[in-house]
C-alpha cells in the first residue's frame, strides 16, 4: 500500500516535465504575448520590446524554459503578469472557491444519480426507466452556461430565493482564514456567514452538476442491470435473504465499482474549474480566472495554476484507486 | 406421501418477435425424504429451469409463466406467496448452483455469506453466527475455517469455493437440497471428493436430494430413481441398477453409450448421439427425439408418444422402446400402457396408470449380466 502510494507519486515526476515542456512551447507559440495586453493596439514596437525585454521573453526559449525549471524547483511559481501578484497567492485565494464549486455539484450529482439510476434500472423498461434515460440525455445535452443562465432568471431573478452572483454576501462580515468561506464560518462559528456561502453555492453547484449527474445516473443504471443479473445475486435470493439485505449488500455495493471511478474521474475534471458557471454566476474561482490569465498572455500564472491542477488531478485519482481497494478485495493495491 | 410431489411443472417463456419457448413440458416427479433423485439430460433440456422453478427464482416477468403444482409437505411451491417462498428459501429449500466463483459475491468475506443465511433464518448474530459458520465450513472439509472466514471467494480454491457454497446450502438443515450440477465447474479429482461430500451431507442428515446433473457417472454413484429429460419431458424414470442394466429409451441408451469407458476396446469408438438438442421436433408432433433417434418408426411422427408402464418401476415415453434384456428382442411388449389421448399428459404418478409398483427384486438383479456403469472417478 505505501509502496503504490510512493511509486505512483514517483510516476508524477516525469509526467509534470513532460506537461511543462508541452505547457511552455504551447504557451509561447501562441500569438501575441503579454506586451499586447499590456499595451493594447496604441504600443509602439520599442514599448512592445521593452515590456518583453523587462520580462525576460525576449531571450531564447531555452533559456526561459530553464529559468522556470529552476524557480519550479524550489517550489516558486513566480508572479502574475496582469495582477503583479505571487501566483501562489492568487491560486489559494480562488481555488477554495473552486473547490467549494466542485464539491456541491459532485455531492448533488452523487446523491441524485446514484438513488436515481438504482431505481431506473429496478424498474427497466417502465415510465420511470425511460424518464431518467431521456432526462440525462437532455441533461448531457444542455450547454451548462444556458442552463446556468435559465437557473439563474428562475430562481434568482424572479423567485428570489436564491442569491444571483458572488460567493458570499459582501455585507457578511466574516472572517478569513482558509478562504473555503463555509468552512471559514463553521470555523468561526460565525453560522450566518456559512450559511449564506452554502446559500450562494446552491445554483452554480445545480448548473455544474447536470453533465456529471446524468453520466452517473447511466453508469449506475447500466452496472446496476449488470449485477442484477450475476449469479451470486441468484444465490443471495436462494438464500431467502430479505429483499433490503439483497439489494443493499449485495446488488448495490458490487454495481459500485464502476461508479467509483466515474466519480473520480469526473471530480478531478471539476477540480481544474467551470468556466462558464462560473463566469455567469460572477463567482471567484480558478476558472474564471484562468480564461482571463490565457486572453493576457499571463503565462506564469497559467503555467503555475495548470501545474498545480495537474499535481491535483492525479492526487484524486490516487484517492479513488485506493478507496476502490477498499471496495473490491479482489483488486489488491502493490 | 413424498416429500416433494411436482406434478405436470411447465414453464413457457414468450417473448415478443420470438417463438415461445417451453423449456419444461409436464414433468412430474417425486422426493422421497432421505432420497437422492436424478435429473439428468442434454444441456437445454429445462433440467436447470425446472430447479428455478421450484425455488421462485425464475425472473418475475410478464413473458415467463409457470404451471402445475409442487407440493412441499402441503405447500404448493408454485403457488405460495413470494414474502412465504422468501423464509422456506435457505431454510427448508436449499439450492447448490453450478459455478461456484460467480455464484459467490466477490466483494463479501466468506463468513459474511454463511452467516447471513444463520441470521437471516436461525436468528444467529455476532459470535454465534461466526461459530456456527465455521463449524459448518469444518464440516463441509474447509481445513482452518476460522482463518477462511475472513478471506473473499478469489482467495479460495475451486473446489473450496464449492464447499463453502454446499455449507451455505446446509446452514439451516434443509429438508430438500436442489444441486444444479454441482461439479461440472471443477476438475474431477475434486468432482469425486465434493460428490462424496453431497453423499455423506445426505446420509447423515436424512435431506433429500434433487441432483440435476448430464453425467451419468454422477448418477451412478449417487441417485436412488433417475428422470431422464428430453426437450423439457421425463422420457425415462426408473431406480438407478435397472436404468442402467437395461434402459429402455433409446435416448437414455445414447446417453449411456456417449461416456469413455475405460473397459472398451482400444479401437472402439465412442458412439454419441447424432444430431444436436436443436433438432427437435415440436411434442405436438410426435416423439422430440425421433430427428435423432435410430430406432425411429413411423409411429413415432403424429402423436407424442405416451408414457408406458411396465411391470417393473419404470415408465418411459417411447413407441419403440429399446428391448428389456432377455425379452424378445423385436418387439417390445409393455406390461401396461397408459392411456391414449391427452391423458397421456400426465406425469409416472398420476393418471390411468396408477400408483407406480414397487421395484420387482427381478429386474433389479438383471443388471449383473451387463457391464457395470462407470462408477464416479476415484482418484
Amino acid at each position: 500500500m505505501f509502496r503504490f502510494i510512493v511509486r505512483r507519486l514517483l510516476q508524477l515526476i516525469p509526467a509534470l516535465f513532460g506537461l511543462s515542456i508541452l505547457l511552455f512551447i504551447w504557451l509561447h507559440r501562441l500569438p501575441g504575448g503579454p506586451e499586447t495586453a499590456i499595451l493594447g493596439e496604441r504600443g509602439t514596437p520599442e514599448m512592445r520590446a521593452a515590456i518583453r525585454q523587462n520580462l525576460g521573453l525576449d531571450e531564447p526559449i531555452l533559456v526561459q524554459y530553464g529559468r522556470f525549471m529552476k524557480r519550479m524547483l524550489r517550489l516558486d511559481l513566480g508572479a502574475s503578469i496582469a495582477t503583479k501578484r505571487e501566483v501562489t497567492t492568487e491560486f489559494l485565494q480562488r481555488f477554495p472557491g473552486t473547490v467549494e464549486l466542485a464539491a456541491t455539484a459532485i455531492i448533488i450529482a452523487i446523491a441524485i444519480g446514484i438513488p436515481l439510476g438504482y431505481l431506473a434500472a429496478r424498474r427497466r423498461g417502465r415510465l420511470l426507466d425511460h424518464v431518467s434515460v431521456a432526462g440525462s440525455l437532455i441533461g448531457v445535452c444542455i450547454p451548462v452556461f444556458f442552463l446556468a443562465y435559465v437557473l439563474k432568471a428562475i430562481f434568482a431573478e424572479n423567485l428570489h430565493l436564491f442569491p444571483s452572483s458572488g460567493r458570499q454576501d459582501p455585507t457578511i462580515e466574516a472572517t478569513r482564514i482558509t478562504n473555503f468561506f463555509v468552512l471559514d464560518g463553521l470555523m468561526t462559528r460565525e453560522w450566518d456567514a456559512a450559511a449564506d456561502a452554502l446559500w450562494h453555492l446552491v445554483l452554480p453547484g445545480l448548473a455544474l452538476a447536470s453533465i456529471p449527474l446524468a453520466i452517473i445516473v447511466r453508469i449506475t443504471r447500466a452496472s446496476v442491470l449488470e449485477v442484477l443479473g450475476e449469479d451470486f445475486v441468484r444465490t443471495a435470493e436462494a438464500k431467502g435473504l430479505t429483499e433490503r439485505v439483497v439489494r443493499q449488500r449485495h446488488v448495490l455495493r458490487n454495481a459500485m465499482l464502476p461508479v467509483a471511478t466515474t466519480i473520480g474521474l469526473l471530480t478531478g475534471g471539476l477540480l481544474s474549474g467551470a468556466v462558464l458557471t462560473e463566469t455567469v454566476f460572477a463567482f471567484s474561482g480558478i476558472g474564471a480566472f484562468i480564461a482571463d490569465s490565457i486572453s493576457q498572455r499571463d503565462y506564469p500564472v497559467l503555467m503555475g495554476f495548470i501545474m498545480i491542477i495537474a499535481v491535483l488531478f492525479v492526487l484524486v485519482n490516487l484517492l479513488v484507486d485506493l478507496s476502490y481497494s477498499l471496495i473490491d478485495p479482489r483488486v489488491r493495491v502493490r | 406421501m413424498a416429500l416433494l410431489d411436482v406434478e405436470d411443472l411447465s414453464v413457457t417463456f414468450r417473448q415478443r418477435g420470438k417463438r415461445t419457448v417451453r423449456a419444461v413440458d409436464g414433468v412430474s416427479f417425486s422426493v422421497d425424504a432421505g432420497e437422492v433423485v436424478g435429473l439428468v439430460g442434454e444441456s437445454g433440456c429445462g433440467k436447470s429451469v425446472t430447479s428455478l422453478a421450484l425455488m421462485g427464482l425464475l425472473p418475475r416477468q410478464p413473458g415467463i409463466s409457470v404451471g402445475g403444482k409442487a407440493d412441499f409437505d402441503g405447500t404448493d411451491l408454485l403457488r405460495v406467496d413470494r414474502r412465504a417462498m422468501r423464509d422456506i428459501r435457505g431454510r427448508d429449500v436449499a439450492m447448490i448452483f453450478q459455478d461456484p466463483l460467480s455464484s459467490l459475491n466477490p466483494v463479501i468475506p466468506i463468513g459474511r455469506q454463511v452467516t447471513e443465511v444463520l441470521t437471516r433464518h436461525r436468528g444467529l448474530s455476532g459470535d454465534a453466527a461466526r461459530k456456527e459458520a465455521a463449524d459448518l465450513l469444518d464440516r463441509v472439509g474447509i481445513p482452518d475455517p476460522t482463518r477462511r472466514l475472513k478471506e473473499y471467494p478469489h482467495q479460495l480454491s475451486g473446489g473450496m469455493r464449492q464447499r463453502a457454497l454446499i455449507a451455505i446450502a446446509v446452514a439451516c438443515q434443509p429438508r430438500l437440497l436442489i444441486a444444479d450440477e454441482p461439479t461440472t465447474a471443477l476438475d474431477v479429482t475434486i468432482q469425486a471428493q465434493i460428490l462424496e461430500l453431497l453423499k455423506a451431507l445426505v446420509r447423515d442428515s436424512g435431506t433429500a436430494l434433487v441432483m440435476i446433473t448430464h453425467d451419468l457417472g454422477v448418477v451412478a454413484g449417487m441417485c436412488d430413481t433417475v428422470n431422464v429429460l428430453y426437450a423439457g419431458r421425463v422420457v425415462e424414470t426408473a431406480r438407478r441398477r435397472p436404468l442402467f442394466a437395461e434402459p429402455r429409451h433409446p435416448y437414455t441408451v445414447g446417453l449411456l453409450n456417449s461416456i469413455p469407458r475405460l473397459d472398451a476396446g482400444r479401437g472402439d469408438k465412442l458412439s454419441p448421439i447424432p444430431g444436436s438438442v436443436r433438432d427437435v421436433l415440436p411434442w405436438a408432433d410426435g416423439c422430440a427425439f425421433a430427428p435423432r433417434c435410430d430406432r425411429q418408426v413411423e409411429a413415432c411422427v403424429g402423436e407424442p408418444p405416451q408414457l408406458v408402464l411396465t411391470h417393473t418401476d419404470r415408465t418411459y415415453r417411447c413407441v419403440n422402446p429399446v428391448p428389456a434384456v432377455g425379452s424378445a428382442p423385436a418387439v417390445a411388449e409393455p406390461a401396461v400402457e397408459a392411456g391414449p389421448g391427452p391423458a397421456a399428459e400426465a406425469g409416472p404418478e398420476s393418471g390411468p396408470v396408477g400408483p407406480v409398483a414397487e421395484v420387482d427384486p427381478v429386474a433389479e438383479e438383471k443388471q449383473s449380466s451387463v457391464p457395470a456403469p462407470r462408477e464416479e472417478e476415484s482418484a
